[in-house]
């Protein structure tokens, strides 16, 4: 993690930028209000830091962009679904919260060089895998085929539109849409699918022996990705999930986010599907 | 020269002085509310003379007799743990003025805290917490700060309950390490054991000879008898470790889940347990915010709420993550094991539940 000896203590960040996403999700973009805090500050793709919003309380939210594309600014992309993130709703440009981080291991991007990467994401699980699809794109001919899967429940839920545009129509990448509620309309950009991501995978243009997948979502449909792509013919060791548990102080001390004997805010969120299949097997652990 | 040496019970208040003189408060077992249990003390009368206890699942009572010792009595209600990992505290504060603008400051009260009579469970207790908050990834400061400013002074162990069961862990009813000074009460006062320059010092302070080689049989005896005192049995912790991770759905589990009332008496009283929740606690005119830590328990249902599901909502879920932590997990999070056999959830569960009889349940 950054800088002090404190790491209970969060520090101060602007909001720079706030951008309404959907009705219930929504971007803040942020800087350090310490510049040499601001200087220092660097992340991993896979990442999380704690956001703090005054008088409630911290959450958990994944860092969703490369640093070095944005140039010092950081964002986050927060959806509605409680206490905290009610309040982060009501933030504007120019308000202060409270950051501390980063946290957790990062995707593979080492590993996966030389290899086709296909990315897999539902709902917002899109956000902590934008970092590691920029990384690839700007280091594009050190990597395999670009695939990126992306499922939501209807077309209207669909964000970052501009940088799927993007991203489609940089070489060598693709990006496959599914949604499950309706037959989708067709918006001349790239394919859609009535069904769930899983429908895209028998029909990969990549070689699977040599590919490295990286998934967030609900757990079942991340469950089901990784058993599809390893029975395509990709090794387990190189499908990798990010898990979410309860988190309240993100450095292994308050035990909230155990599964078996893992601490998910320190030994994770990142893991490869192997190290965590049995954990998930098992009800209630 | 001797590694053993005698404080005559006499001693004690120049002891109390010592720690006094040095800026250290002083806290000791004492007889409070029917139960023994660690409070400041200024004096070497404050001390539990004469008190015994008797714990037992469910059953915790304390007799004063005629007994001439200040530690008759095994371990007190609760252990060294709220001195260092307070049960609720305020870690870092946030003002907000006008403008909007967030000035964070951490909070690290430190008091120099003198523990006079630590039991050796306890003490290893507090050497598993070091692992949690300071020997870990992040090194809180509350803490480490805490335990710098901390002396140890370890009592061991003349006669253990019905509940303890460090013997059966491998562990001994005398104290390792961890300690500044040790001492075993034998009638007239205590042999003592220096651990570090700190408790050197306070024996040179204190002027005291050494221990005779009788003083020093009579208390290493009393030390063996409370380990043959105890009476509870397990299998080898490596075998109990592997054995309740490979029997996640034992029925076992539904069967101790019907008992449990999930209160979380035992995650309270155990020295070990870490897990807390942290809280904001706004003032009114909302310009300034306290952070708080507060202890929490595996017993809780909010423990596991995550956004979209409660993973342990069924109390056999959360009772096997409690065994399954102290008794499996533990280690591979901290190369060691998580419980130190002190007993106190098995004294303090209201329903009489005996952890060593669920495990050899499970492990057998
Ligand atoms: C590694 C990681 C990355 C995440 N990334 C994002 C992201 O990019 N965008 C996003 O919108 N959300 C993300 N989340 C989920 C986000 O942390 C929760 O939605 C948020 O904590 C809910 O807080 P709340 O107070 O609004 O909800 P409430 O339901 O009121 O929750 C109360 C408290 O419980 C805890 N809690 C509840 N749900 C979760 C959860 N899912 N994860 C962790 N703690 C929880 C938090 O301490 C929270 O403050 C991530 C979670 C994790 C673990
Ligand atoms: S689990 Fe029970 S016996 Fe073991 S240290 Fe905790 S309270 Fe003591
Ligand atoms: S998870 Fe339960 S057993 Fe483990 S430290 Fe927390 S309260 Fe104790
Ligand atoms: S979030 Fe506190 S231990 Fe992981």
């Amino acid at each position: 993690m950054l800088y002090t000896n404190d790491a209970y203590t969060p520090h101060e960040a602007e909001i720079v930028e706030f951008i309404k996403d959907h009705h219930d999700i929504f971007t803040i973009r942020l800087k350090f209000t310490d510049p040499e805090l601001d200087s220092k500050y660097s992340f991993r793709p896979g990442q999380f830091n704690m956001i703090y919003f005054y008088g409630v309380g911290e959450v958990a939210i994944s860092i969703v962009n490369d640093r070095d594309h944005q140039k010092g600014r950081f964002e986050h992309t927060i959806q509605v679904v409680g206490r905290v993130t009610k309040g982060m709703m009501k933030l504007q440009t120019g308000d202060k919260v409270g950051v501390r981080g980063p946290f957790g291991t990062s995707w593979p991007m080492a590993e996966a060089k030389g290899k086709d990467v296909v990315i897999v994401t539902g709902g917002l699980g899109n956000a902590p895998l934008v970092a590691a699809t920029e990384e690839v794109l700007q280091n594009r001919n050190q990597y395999g085929k670009l695939r990126v899967i992306h499922g939501i429940k209807s077309q209207d839920w669909l964000i970052y539109q501009d940088m799927y545009e993007r991203w489609h129509n940089s070489p060598d990448t693709k990006v496959m849409m599914a949604t499950s509620a309706e037959d989708p309309v067709d918006n001349g950009k790239w394919e859609w699918k009535k069904g769930f991501v899983t429908a895209y995978i028998p029909e990969l243009d990549i070689d699977f022996a040599n590919s490295v997948v990286m998934t967030v979502g609900p757990e079942p449909m991340m469950l089901a990705v990784a058993k599809e792509f390893i029975k395509a013919g990709a090794k387990p060791d190189n499908v990798f999930v990010s898990l979410e548990r309860s988190m309240k102080c993100a450095i292994g001390h308050c035990g909230h986010c155990q599964l078996g004997s893992q601490f998910i805010c320190k030994d994770g969120a990142v893991y490869p599907y192997p190290a965590c299949e049995k954990l998930l097997a098992v009800k209630g652990l | 020269m001797s590694h053993y040496y005698f404080i005559p019970h006499t001693k004690i208040d120049q002891i109390l002085s010592y720690f006094k003189g040095n800026g250290y408060k002083c806290l000791a077992p004492r007889h409070l509310e029917g139960g023994i249990s660690y409070a400041p003390i200024s004096k070497a009368e404050d001390l539990p003379w004469g008190y015994v206890d008797e714990q037992k699942p469910g059953h915790y009572q304390i007799t004063k007799t005629e007994s001439p010792q200040a530690f008759g009595f095994t371990v007190p209600t609760a252990s060294v743990k709220p001195m260092l990992f307070k049960a609720k505290e305020t870690v870092w504060k946030v003002k907000r003025d006008d403008s909007g603008k967030l000035a964070f400051e951490s909070v690290v009260d430190v008091e120099k805290i003198a523990v006079f009579g630590v039991r050796p469970c306890d003490l290893r207790g507090i050497e598993i917490q070091d692992r949690v908050f300071q020997h870990n990834s992040y090194n809180d400061i509350r803490y480490s700060k805490r335990r710098e400013n901390q002396f140890i002074i370890a009592m061991n162990c003349g006669t253990s309950h019905f509940n303890c069961f460090c013997v059966a862990l491998g562990d001994y009813p005398r104290a390792d390490k961890g300690y500044d000074l040790a001492l075993t009460e034998i009638n007239a006062g205590f042999v003592a054991e220096i651990g570090s320059d700190k408790g050197r010092e306070l024996l040179l302070y204190l002027e005291v000879d050494a221990a005779t080689g009788a003083e020093v049989e009579h208390a290493l005896n009393l030390i063996d008898n409370a380990a043959q005192m105890q009476h509870k049995q397990l299998p080898p912790i490596k075998e109990v470790e592997a054995k309740l991770m490979a029997n996640l759905e034992h029925e076992a589990w539904d069967d101790v889940a019907s008992r449990c009332l999930s209160c979380g008496s035992c995650t309270n009283s155990c020295p070990t347990c870490f897990c807390h929740t942290e809280r904001d606690i706004p003032n009114v005119l909302g310009t300034e915010t306290e952070h708080t830590r507060e202890w929490d328990s595996c017993f809780s249902i909010d423990h596991s709420y995550t956004h979209g599901e409660t993973y342990r909502e069924n109390p056999k879920y959360r009772y096997r993550q409690w065994l399954t932590h102290k008794f499996s997990t533990w280690r591979d999070q901290f190369r060691t094991k998580g419980c130190v056999g002190c007993g106190r959830c098995v004294t303090w569960c209201p329903v009489k539940i005996d952890v060593v009889d669920e495990i050899n349940t499970i492990c057998k």
